[in-house]
């Protein structure tokens, strides 16, 4: 990303926190890293669920999966993500694969727990009533067991999407973490406090408006629930 | 970009683990261990001093769980990348260690917080009127009923906080802390790739270790107290309504 350097926004010793000076005369880079924050984030946690679900119910059909699936995946996230982004990096290089496959990694371990915790917790009443009704494996799944354990699913795609946020500044370390390029540059920076401030709060900004979506996202999803989530 | 082989990357990164010079002085593995060890350590004890009175007298009340949760969030939606690097930009803070301890300590509170608020609250009430009905006052009955029982779960807590810790630690070396995340840090800047994967097997390696002693060490206090507690049979940390994030690592 072409991003002007410090600039004529600063002028001597001065270094502040924050300047609305530098946020108004920085609103394209903001946006830009806005974008790519956005973009990595969605790609991660999206290829996150799409992984899960298969290993999800790959877990449940053969019980004996369910201990060394959900022991691979823990593996891996005690491996520190700058660990994982920098030892890809000399593979991909500057491409987008090289955060989102990491992220897409940590943030599995929480969607696949999730996925198994909620499915596990649909009553055996339900299932069997479905069952007596004459319900296929398939149609028993996404009709009932599915719907029932959405709450819990969301919520693990909430906890994965807010930390996904937060561990994309990581990925500034190779110049492609959205908010976290720009922590990075003003850190470098003779002059960049300003900059690092701006960015971290966008970031945490971003995150808390994501947390807020998919918690009325959930409450729209599953309605039936919402009394349950209230009181818990 | 490309210019990695597989054959090529692994007897290079052997090399340079078994490269002697590389296993000495103040550069040396032993020595970065140490500094990511010690930076870990102090950071998880602060984060236990000011997390556990609070969170054991709340659990003990049984109020302020929401205000916890609260926390809990918005605790895992600050990046900590971004709290080392403003810590290290401060006149008070500046590059080093400190930054490093200081945002790690923030960043193990909501999980020791929360751990050990669940882990309070959800101490079977009948016990606690059966010890009231004994004679104990709060204090008797923090120490010697609610404290024991609690301690599986919040002992998990601590457990989940150390090993983000210890995988968080390694962002040291981007503000001069070194730790093990100096190798990666170096041999990213100089494409040393050897440099670079020999330092992310040390890190991963040291993180896989201690995670799993923890584990280890928990299924033996679990054993121990789980006869007591009448519960803990259960290897995974016991998990709040909503799944505890093992948030950033």
């Amino acid at each position: 990303m072409g991003l002007p350097r410090w600039d004529e926004t600063f002028v001597g010793p001065p270094n502040p926190w924050f300047s609305w000076r530098w946020v108004s005369r920085h609103t394209d880079v903001l946006r830009q890293a806005a974008v790519e924050h956005i973009t990595l984030t969605a790609a991660s946690v999206a290829l996150a669920i799409v992984v899960a679900f298969p290993l999800a119910l790959l877990a449940r059909r053969v019980r004996r999966l369910e201990g060394p699936i959900l022991a691979v995946a823990a593996t891996v996230y005690t491996i520190p993500a700058l660990a994982l982004i920098a030892s890809l990096y000399p593979v991909f290089g500057l491409r987008p694969l090289t955060v989102i496959l990491p992220l897409a990694l940590y943030a599995l371990l929480v969607i696949i727990r999730n996925l198994l915790v909620g499915l596990d917790g649909v009553p055996p009443d339900v299932v069997d009533a479905a069952k007596g009704m004459g319900f296929s494996r398939r149609r028993l799944l996404w009709r009932v067991e599915m719907p029932l354990a959405l709450p819990a699913i969301l919520a693990g795609v909430r906890v994965a999407t807010v930390s996904t946020i937060g561990l994309l500044t990581i990925g500034g370390f190779v110049g492609m973490g959205g908010f976290g390029t720009l922590i990075n540059e003003g850190f470098q920076a003779a002059v960049g406090r300003a900059e690092v401030v701006t960015a971290s709060l966008c970031c945490l900004l971003l995150a808390l408006v994501a947390d807020l979506m998919l918690v009325t996202l959930q409450r729209f999803l599953t309605p039936w629930a919402r009394s349950r989530t209230a009181s818990s | 970009m490309g210019a990695v082989q597989d054959g090529v990357v692994v007897t290079g990164v052997v090399q340079w683990l078994t490269d002697p010079s590389h296993w000495s002085g103040d550069d040396g593995i032993p020595h970065r261990v140490v500094e990511h060890l010690v930076i870990s350590g102090w950071a998880v004890l602060i984060a236990m001093v000011l997390a556990l009175p609070p969170a054991i007298w709340l659990g003990h009340l049984g109020r302020g769980g929401s205000l916890l949760a609260a926390i809990g969030s918005v605790g895992r939606a600050i990046p900590t990348y971004a709290v080392i690097v403003t810590l290290a930009l401060t006149d008070q803070v500046g590059v080093g260690a400190e930054a490093v301890v200081l945002a790690l300590a923030l960043f193990a509170l909501p999980p020791i917080l929360v751990n050990t608020y669940v882990a309070m609250s959800e101490v079977d009430p009948d016990v606690k009127d059966a010890a009231r009905g004994m004679g104990m006052n709060a204090w008797q009955l923090v120490r010697r009923v609610e404290l024991p029982l609690a301690f599986p779960l919040m002992f998990a807590g601590i457990t989940t906080a150390t090993v983000q810790v210890v995988a968080t630690a390694t962002f040291g070396a981007l503000v001069g802390a070194g730790t093990l995340g100096q190798y990666i840090y170096l041999g990213y800047n100089n494409q040393d790739y050897d440099q670079l994967y020999a330092g992310v097997v040390l890190v991963a390696l040291l993180c896989i270790i201690l995670e799993r002693l923890f584990a280890l060490f928990r299924r033996l206090v679990t054993r121990r107290m789980g006869a007591v507690a009448g519960r803990g049979s259960d290897d995974r940390p016991a998990l709040p309504a909503e799944p505890l994030p093992v948030s950033a690592p």
